[in-house]
């Protein structure tokens, strides 16, 4: 599952991030780090873009970024 | 000078010598972190702006009275970065600096952590501890993290970092001199103090290396945290999720944002013009006041017409910088403007524009000076300028003036279909004629000449915050001088010329009977309006609109002005005067046609909306992208878009069948 689809204020965890280019490291940098913990707050109005916690902060990204970023769903 | 730096290095502390270089101390960290709080509170007023050379991005440095008996300090305060890889223009300028090995490097690096937002923050700091140079971390929002019952062991964390951690709360000041002290240690020893992770060579050649040295120093950071740091169960939403369920809601959210930018519009568009008046006032009182006591002359009009007007002309742009900014400050210091660009984001990006044009764009229909001024807060310098460039287009207050004048003298008591009055539809049409061209420019822009990969849309929502005040004060401060400094002389320059073109070549000496329409019609203004005739008639001008549109370029109510001048109306009219009206109506030219029709008035209008004809527009594009670029091309492009919009209105009015 990617990040985009998963739904609002269920906790997950990241497995992988897809990417290994600038936006990837970018994401990375930013916290999205594989083992981290995270949840999905909600979309913006239009649907787009998502706010996510991360880190125990709030972070605003696109659903194009929030595609490479493979997650799974805390039990 | 080059002499002393090739000498071994001294310890500049114990060197009692007076005149040694003060220490450099860079402030650092990730926005949102305290950074400014904290470097307003350890250097007071004594701050300076400065340009880096040759980029936009500005550079902010004061006098830090680290201890008695040492020389202020120099602290330098770097744009916010979140990472040493730097992606932004700003972050590629904070990041050279922080890497900088050259002779002029800094002493010490002051890393600045959100106490309440620590593994993200200390991930920079990781970085930068492994470049081995004197770091000591300021931990700030202590109080805020005490107060969420996080528990910091400090020691802890900074035997765990290796570097000295000193919890600041710059508000208070508490904390401050401990910082200084810290400081001062930590460029003696000139190693970290602890011994701490070692050293590793700066190059990362691929991008799974990469990769994985930032998985490693995310695994390390969230190690150091858990071993110091106990958090209190965090399981309920926190306030600022809570207010973000309105703030960011489906329905209300866009509702608060319309009516927040109501209030800044309704700021800068009318409470502004109270003291912009009374700046008027007072500087034609004052130009009264020269004429009137000294003898009339070259000097006289110079002092009256060219340089106090000039000066009025700066000042009176104060009001509105001043109070759009004061909200740009509120805004981004709550939290808001983040909200505000995550609401709009989806909308801008249809435009090829990042969420953060929205403010800027929305400010520029008051007046485009500190719209531009705004963009500022947008960190991907391509959308940067292609905001700049598109936000002329917005019809701002000093076209309304002209607007009112033609539909005063033609369309006014006209209705559509009885109900709507004709004036307020094509003002109307003006305003959206406006958005619709800045949309297809920026566009136009965004695969052109802008082109560039979209940039990862990756922003942090801060948590909420009541601003702080000093900071307020801090960016008002600064954002007045910057203009008034930068700015201002440039449009202080341009008015004097603009005067000079309408005051000389004096028309026969000073002699009472010339009236003030033979000396602009025989000025070198004058001049060039009827040497322009030909390219502006199949606009449907004649040349004293000429000389109106050449005028105008000094602000663009000034053509009313202008042409109650040219056609000897006085020039104590105002856009309502009837006599202006009446002389526009009843103008003809030598073959008996009249120069004004309603279909001249039309292509006037568009000619304003599209041309560039504003110094003041020019002169601060001019300072917002440190080149002379940039502006010429505004200048030009808008010109020909206006001219050749004139031209199809006219040409295509008459054949129509319009007069």
């Amino acid at each position: 599952m990617t990040l985009d689809s998963i739904p609002h204020d269920v906790p997950a965890r990241i497995s992988s991030v897809d990417r290994t280019d600038t936006h990837g490291l970018r994401l990375m940098e930013m916290g999205l780090v594989p083992g981290a913990p995270v949840r999905v707050i909600k979309a913006a109005p239009f649907g787009d873009p998502i706010q996510v916690c991360i880190h125990n902060y709030h972070l605003a990204l696109r659903r194009t970024e929030a595609r490479s970023i493979q997650v799974t769903i805390e039990p | 000078m080059s002499a002393a730096l090739a000498l071994p290095s001294i310890d500049r502390i114990v060197s009692d010598d007076a005149t040694a270089r003060p220490l450099t101390v860079i402030v650092a960290g990730n926005p949102n972190a305290g950074k400014t709080s904290l470097f307003n509170s350890l250097t007071g007023l004594r701050q300076k702006v400065a340009n880096y050379p040759g980029v936009t991005v500005e550079s902010k440095s004061g006098q830090w009275l680290l201890s008695t008996g040492l020389p202020a300090a120099r602290l330098i305060d770097l744009p916010g970065l979140y990472s040493l890889d730097a992606t932004s223009l700003d972050e590629q300028i904070a990041s050279a600096a922080l890497l900088d090995s050259s002779h002029t490097r800094a002493d010490a690096i002051m890393v600045v952590v959100d106490a309440t937002n620590l593994v993200r923050n200390l991930y920079l700091a990781m970085q930068l501890i492994e470049t081995g140079r004197p770091i000591v971390i300021a931990l700030t929002m202590f109080d805020l993290a005490q107060r969420r019952k996080l528990k910091i062991d400090v020691n802890k964390l900074s035997s765990g970092l290796g570097v000295p951690v000193v919890p600041v709360v710059a508000k208070k000041r508490i904390g401050l001199e401990r910082l200084g002290a810290a400081v001062v240690a930590s460029i003696e020893g000139g190693r970290p103090l602890y011994g701490g992770p070692s050293t590793l060579p700066r190059e990362a050649p691929d991008a799974a290396r990469r990769q994985s040295q930032l998985i490693r120093r995310y695994a390390q950071i969230e190690r150091i945290v858990s071993d110091s740091v106990e958090a209190a169960d965090a399981s309920s939403p926190g306030l600022s999720e809570r207010i973000d369920r309105f703030v960011t809601h489906k329905i209300f959210g866009p509702v608060i944002l319309l009516l927040v930018m109501l209030l800044v519009f309704q700021a800068i568009f009318s409470w502004a013009s109270l003291p912009m008046n009374l700046i008027d006032k007072v500087f034609s009182g004052l130009a009264d006041l020269v004429r009137a006591h000294l003898a009339p002359g070259i000097f006289t009009d110079l002092l009256a017409d060219g340089i106090i007007a000039g000066v009025g002309g700066v000042v009176a742009f104060l009001p509105q910088i001043l109070l759009l900014f004061l909200f740009i400050s509120l805004l981004e210091d709550s939290g808001y403007m983040a909200r505000a660009a995550f609401l709009m984001d989806r909308l801008m990006r249809a435009v090829g524009l990042h969420g953060k044009a929205f403010v800027p764009l929305l400010s520029s229909f008051a007046c485009a000076v500190p719209g531009i001024m705004a963009t500022r807060t947008i960190e991907n310098p391509k959308d940067r300028i292609a905001t700049i460039m598109i936000a002329p287009f917005m019809s701002c207050s000093a076209r309304l003036p002209v607007y009112t004048l033609i539909i005063a003298a033609f369309f006014s008591g006209r209705t559509l279909a009885g109900v709507v009055s004709l004036g307020a539809v094509i003002i109307l049409s003006m305003y959206l004629l406006g958005i619709a061209v800045a949309i297809i420019i920026a566009s136009i822009l965004k695969r052109t000449l802008l082109k560039a990969p979209p940039p990862p849309f990756v922003m942090e929502l801060p948590p909420y915050r009541l601003p702080n005040l000093s900071n307020v004060f801090h960016a008002l401060l600064t954002r007045c001088t910057v203009f008034l400094k930068r700015a201002g002389t440039v449009i202080l320059a341009i008015s004097i010329l603009l005067w000079a073109l309408m005051a000389f070549p004096r028309a026969g000496g000073i002699q009472a009977n010339d009236t003030a329409a033979t000396q602009i019609e025989n000025s070198f203004a004058g001049r060039a309006g009827r040497l322009i005739e030909p390219v502006i008639k199949p606009l449907g001008f004649d040349w004293k609109i000429g000389i109106g549109l050449i005028s105008s370029f000094a602000a663009r109510e000034t053509i009313i002005s202008t042409l109650s001048i040219v056609y000897n109306v006085g020039d104590k009219t105002d856009d309502k005067s009837a006599s202006l009206v009446d002389t526009l109506r009843d103008a003809k030219r030598t073959d008996g046609s009249r120069i004004w029709t309603p279909l001249t008035g039309i292509s006037l209008m568009i000619f304003f909306l599209l041309a560039c004809q504003c110094m003041s527009t020019v002169a601060i594009v001019r300072r917002e992208t440190n080149s002379w670029r940039w502006p010429l091309f505004m200048v030009g492009y808008m010109m020909v878009l206006a001219y050749v919009a004139s031209l199809v209105t006219f040409q295509g009015g008459r054949l129509l069948g319009f007069s």
